[in-house]
């Protein structure tokens, strides 16, 4: 039997190498990336914690939780490419105009 | 070592090392490949938790469309002007130290967790009598209608604002 202290520790690194991926990369897409694979690390403990409380209430949280990451992903990457459009860059740091 | 934990050792071995390798590849093309496989040993975990139907979801939903999406993206945009420039910020040892510490921070906190009694009703058996696309459907319809609903709403504002951000002027 698999304890439940692992999947939980399992999605907090999973969370953590996402943090960084978001906090150090440049390019967008990869920090969207970044992003969904939080998502996943708690969907991981979600699951994991509706199986061993034997609750439904975490399965159907995960079934929200990809629902907005769906409806997230469209409207990010729609911004994404209407940005590009006008301002051929995709760099985080080179993105300033409404910097002060 | 029993063998559910060495499978788990395996998912969570592969998911780390796959984790890794998508925040580092250069290429985001090769970023979302490698997205991809760590979508499926997602799903893999979530058929050893004994969640099928999620499975399913995470397969259909994150690797057949959001994923694919994301692809898309990439493809529009252009690729040889970022494979030359350097993925990293330049302060990237600040976010190495931020997420090391939330690590460290976190994780004598969580190795302590485990579950107390009483558990709630839905055990594996009944979840396995009565199909659990069928139970998950039972949970989701009734005592989750209100927020259902919502999301439904949340996929309709993502479809027109999708639209009305591609449209190039609004009359």
């Amino acid at each position: 039997m698999v304890p439940l202290s692992w999947y939980i520790v399992l999605s907090a690194v999973l969370f953590s190498i996402g943090v960084f991926g978001f906090l150090v990369r440049r390019n967008l897409i990869m920090i969207f990336l970044s992003m969904e694979l939080m998502l996943n690390s708690v969907n991981i403990s979600f699951v994991a914690f509706s199986h061993y409380l034997q609750s439904m209430t975490g399965q159907v949280m995960v079934f929200f939780v990809i629902t907005v990451a769906a409806a997230e992903a469209a409207i990010g990457l729609a911004i994404l490419i209407v940005f590009y459009k006008n301002n051929p860059t995709l760099n985080s740091d080179e993105i300033n105009l409404l910097k002060g | 070592m029993t063998l559910p934990q060495i499978f788990f050792a395996y998912f969570a071995v592969a998911l780390t090392g796959l984790s890794l390798l998508v925040v580092t590849r250069r290429n985001p093309v090769h970023g979302v490949m490698w997205m991809l496989i760590l979508f499926i040993h997602v799903a893999g975990l979530y058929l050893f938790l004994n969640a099928e139907f999620l499975a399913a979801i995470q397969i259909i939903v994150y690797a057949g469309a959001i994923l694919v999406l994301y692809l898309f993206v990439v493809m529009l945009l252009n690729l040889k002007k970022i494979e030359k420039e350097r993925k990293f910020q330049h302060i990237w040892i600040v976010g190495l130290l931020v997420s090391v510490a939330f690590l460290t921070l976190l994780i004598p906190l969580l190795g302590k967790f485990s579950v107390y009694p009483p558990p709630g009703e839905y055990s594996v058996e009944r979840i396995n009598s009565e199909g659990q696309i069928m139970t998950v459907g039972r949970v989701l319809y009734t005592k989750f209608l209100l927020p259902f609903e919502i999301a439904s709403l949340i996929l309709l504002v993502s479809i027109i604002g999708a639209v009305v951000l591609s449209k190039r002027k609004l009359n």
